[in-house]
């Protein structure tokens, strides 16, 4: 009978994952006849990770269905369904409540069950805490504390479980980044579980709430400058993330704790799940502060949008009510969950449940530019927002396209007050978007900065949009999409400036030389021979009778580079051509430091209308390593460079040398692991293998691949010392360029607050924010060497904040 | 810790495509092989207007692009409406697969594929009269690909040919 009835169950499971995976329309899955226990735990996952999906049945009805196949499959699959419910808490918050309905009916059905869930949660949860993996902690105490509402734990040690949370506050000499994660989580969690924790323990709660408050007051805020989007505080105030969800928590508590925006399917099952057994959550210490322990860095809330912008329609919560917190939180869960697979993510995130009760397209949009402009750095990478945004377009074009239009205009009238960062995003963002869409735009609406200055932030940002527009099309383009009055914002023509281009300029020094070069390049001389005429160079910057000339020869790199580039102007690729060919001569005459920057010199003087290809230039002559990152710094920071420094291909040269310094430590620091990871492996061998066999070769290989890690050793040393060298240079060159400015301002009696000062202090800011991680490796020496006590306080206040970043 | 849920967490931009370059040396299993571990892509439908700029800056978004080889007529050596985009991480090339395939280059949508790398001939087009060989039959009017389709063009070589 019992054998029968197994079976029996086996294919009654077997049959509604069938049914659901029908309906749902799933992955297509071989239909194989038997079902072997492979067959059935992954039909298992698939079941109870479609639950919720778009069904003919009712979520309920799905629910309970889906409750009684697993509670039959306990006694095979127990463990299997435990860790599977354990990934989905951690893994898809947005369908919190959904999970844990289905954990409540579990435990109602089978209280031993659902103790050990409980308890595998709780070892989840310090796994999670131990490997820094912050965010997914979050969502599991979320659960935990949902599950208070479904019965399955009882809600005094729940309430005990937050005070040891809030307890950290009191903690001496640890990060602030630390209790901030312990607040937020508490905090995060009552939307869901308020109301029935202060049912239970208002008298505990009241006391946890009290000192959360104390500590929100005392903690410090010299993060928060740094991390807005916006300075200033109209429209919408900027606020610290702790600040505004404690906003929203009060104003929760004054409503009484309703809450009536998220979905809670337990409410169906009151009756079932309020006759379960609970239990206690065993007491949880959290695990003390390590210096390895990296906490989420604080964040800024980004609004865009209030109730006053959705003109018809359902109104937008407003900026401190909980459900603007729920919705916001859900969105940005859907977003992290599907962020690789646009078109699911589109439709996830317009298919929200309970769309119709707020303005959907609103949220969609404020979400989606948060991340993007999202300081430090956006959770994904940006061009994935772009790609996303034009697939919400595809499937609302009669909606979407008019909210992302009147963002757009919001954020254009607010440039002014907008962090540099951000516009570079916004500029980035705004040119491909358009590049979609065959650029139509109302250009005339912004007709408004056709009379501004054009160092102002709105004829700027025109113009770096433009031209970003030409490198994704071509110059007259450009001149057709805009509207004639804007031709003073259209980019230059990207053509190459050749100095020994004709008769005309025969009188400059090394003309003739330049034809000779240039001859015997396209007669395919060797490296030899071109050398040679370039002897005949003349050294300006030398005596008549001194010696060969092998010190830095400004006129002969001018010659041969000038010459070379401009033959292989037409692409690219001829450039790289060029550059690789004549790799040898580029080397021996740039061999010292001044030679570095006047290489970089000359790129600049014959393709200054075409920063594109500037920038590919200055890329592989860092790879090939003709330059270094430094010497690229020190170009971009030279007096030559003064009148682009606002330009954005200036910035985009600056960081991707920054970058690629960055990458290059990164790898020979894996070779070096890799290398010693090795060893260790053969070490291990060695002591554990056949003596005879391994005696003979270990003792080579051994030695060949410590001499292999001592080399590898060196480089990294070499590589790191260079990039910390490339941000001191870097750091330097703010310092006196700001400190000159400040100077002379504060002398001449002058507001220093200029587009200039905002522009370049707030690209300091940018090195910090989009390489915080690396520079925090350099702390120490920037705290001894640069960033002093004596520096004027405006640039220190910006070391500071960065500091406050993990602090 | 280690599930992964499978069922959930697809990638499907990144998958290989059914696609299999005839003239690749070597067997269908090594050509799977390097799909899986390659860096390169194959671009196509792009206008014969499009230049290697325009492909640098759009596929300079999913990251560092190490070199770009534009497709060309193999009678003609002019741009033919393919190129090679390769990249110096397979990252790199896995969020072009997600983030710029199915977008617009030039006003066209553009499609990406992997590729088992390139070698030198294979920046050349195979259709009979030296493009790309889905321009050889095609039956509509693409003034960015040459206008019509070969066959339409010069309907008289069909007749003739046996």
């Amino acid at each position: 009978q019992p054998v029968m009835s197994k079976l029996f169950i086996s294919v009654v499971s077997w049959l509604v994952a069938f049914a659901i995976n029908h309906r749902v329309g799933g992955q297509s899955h071989k239909r194989r006849r038997t079902s072997e226990p492979i067959e059935i735990e992954d039909r298992l996952e698939s079941l109870i990770c479609r639950v919720g999906e778009k069904s003919t049945s009712s979520l309920e009805s799905n629910l309970e269905g889906l409750a009684g196949v697993l509670e039959a499959d306990l006694p095979n699959y127990k463990n299997k369904i435990l860790r599977i419910l354990c990934a989905v808490a951690r893994l898809l918050p947005e369908k919190l409540t959904v999970y844990t309905t289905l954990v409540g009916l579990l435990n109602a059905r089978n209280y031993n069950f659902g103790g050990e869930f409980v308890e595998a949660m709780i070892r989840q949860l310090k796994e999670t805490l131990k490997a820094n993996l912050y965010t997914e902690a979050l969502y599991l105490v979320r659960f935990l504390s949902d599950l208070v509402n479904c019965h399955v734990i009882a809600a005094p040690s729940m309430v005990a479980m937050f005070e040891n949370f809030v307890s950290v506050t009191q903690e001496e000499d640890v990060p602030q980044v630390r209790s901030d994660w312990f607040v937020y989580v508490v905090l995060s969690s009552l939307p869901w579980v308020g109301k029935e924790l202060y049912e239970k323990k208002d008298v505990e709660m009241d006391r946890l709430l009290n000192q959360i408050d104390g500590y929100l007051k005392r903690r410090l805020k010299t993060h928060v400058p740094m991390l807005q989007v916006w300075t200033a505080e109209k429209p919408h105030p900027q606020e610290e993330y702790l600040d505004c969800l404690w906003a929203q928590i009060q104003k929760l508590k004054k409503d009484r704790w309703q809450e009536r925006h998220i979905l809670r399917p337990y409410i169906a099952f009151d009756s079932v799940l309020c006759e379960a057994l609970q239990h206690n959550l065993p007491p949880f210490t959290p695990p003390a502060h390590t210096p390895d322990c990296q906490y989420p860095v604080p964040r800024v809330v980004f609004r865009v949008f209030d109730y006053t912008d959705a003109p018809e329609g359902p109104v937008m919560p407003g900026s401190h009510s909980v459900e603007r917190f729920v919705i916001e939180e859900n969105l940005h869960n859907i977003i992290k969950s599907h962020w690789k697979e646009r078109k699911t993510c589109a439709a996830q995130l317009l298919s929200y449940p309970g769309k119709n009760k707020i303005p959907l397209n609103y949220h969609i949009v404020e979400v989606i530019f948060g991340e993007l402009f999202q300081l430090p750095c956006p959770p994904h990478i940006d061009v994935m927002y772009t790609t996303l945004l034009i697939e919400l377009c595809k499937l609302q074009p009669g909606s979407l396209p008019q909210v992302l239009a009147q963002a757009t205009e919001m954020m254009y009238m607010r440039l002014d007050t907008m962090n540099t960062t951000c516009i570079d995003r916004l500029l980035n963002w705004f040119s491909h978007h358009l590049s979609n869409f065959q650029f139509r735009w109302s250009w005339d609406d912004w007709a408004d900065c056709l009379a501004m200055d054009a160092d102002k932030p709105k004829p700027k940002f025109v113009k770096e949009v433009l031209e970003k527009c030409m490198r994704l099309s071509y110059h007259q383009r450009i001149v057709d999409i805009v509207p004639p009055t804007f031709s003073a914002l259209i980019p230059a023509e990207p053509i190459f400036f050749y100095k020994y281009q004709d008769e005309a300029n025969s009188k400059c020094a090394g003309y003739a030389v330049a034809i000779t070069v240039g001859n015997a390049i396209k007669n395919r001389a060797s490296n030899e021979e071109i050398l040679t005429v370039l002897k005949d160079v003349p050294n300006p910057n030398q005596e008549d009778d001194d010696d060969e000339g092998e010190g830095f020869n400004p006129l002969k790199i001018e010659v041969f580079l000038q010459t070379l580039l401009h033959l292989a102007a037409k692409s690219f690729s001829h450039s790289f051509s060029a550059l690789a060919k004549f790799h040898e001569i580029l080397k021996a005459l740039t061999d010292c430091d001044e030679g570095k920057l006047h290489i970089l010199r000359v790129v600049y003087e014959v393709w200054r209308n075409h920063p594109q290809m500037i920038s590919v230039l200055v890329d592989k002559l860092i790879r090939t390593q003709i330059v270094d990152c430094a010497a690229v710094a020190n170009w971009l920071f030279s007096p030559n460079m003064a009148h682009e420094f606002t330009r954005f291909y200036v910035w985009e040269i600056l960081h991707s040398t920054i970058r690629k310094m960055n990458k290059h430590v990164q790898k020979i620091q894996k070779e070096l692991e890799e290398a010693k990871e090795k060893l260790e492996k053969q070490q291990h061998k060695k002591d554990s293998g056949d003596e005879e066999d391994m005696e003979r070769n270990s003792e080579d290989e051994d030695g060949q691949l410590e001499e292999q890690i001592e080399r590898l050793q060196e480089k990294v040393e070499s590589a790191q010392s260079e990039q910390k060298n490339l941000f001191l240079v870097i750091f330097q060159r703010f310092i006196m360029m700001l400190t000159e400015h400040l100077v002379r301002c504060e002398t001449g009696s002058v507001d220093f607050n200029t587009p200039w000062y905002k522009n370049c202090i707030e690209r300091l800011q940018q090195i910090f924010l989009m390489h915080h991680v690396t520079i925090q490796q350099y702390v120490g020496t920037l705290e001894n060497l640069l960033f002093t006590a004596e520096l004027d306080h405006h640039i220190l206040a910006v070391y500071q904040q960065f500091c406050a970043l993990q602090l | 810790m280690s599930i992964k849920l499978n069922a959930l967490f697809s990638d499907s931009y990144v998958d290989v495509s059914q696609y299999r370059d005839q003239h690749f040396k070597g067997n269908r299993y090594e050509q799977e092989k390097l799909l899986k571990q390659s860096n390169t892509l194959y671009v196509g439908n792009l206008s014969f207007y499009t230049t290697e700029e325009q492909v640098y800056e759009l596929f300079s978004k999913s990251g560092d692009v190490k070199r770009i080889i534009i497709g060309l007529d193999k009678v003609k050596k002019t741009a033919c409406g393919f190129c090679f985009v390769e990249y110096y991480t397979r990252a790199d090339a896995e969020n072009a697969m997600r983030f710029v395939n199915g977008t617009r280059l030039d006003d066209r949508i553009i499609r990406t594929d992997w590729d088992a790398g390139f070698k030198e001939g294979r920046q050349y087009g195979r259709g009979k009269s030296g493009g790309q060989v889905r321009d050889e039959y095609r039956q509509d009017y693409d003034p960015a690909r040459g206008g019509y389709g070969k066959v339409v063009a010069r309907p008289q070589s069909i007749r003739t040919t046996t």
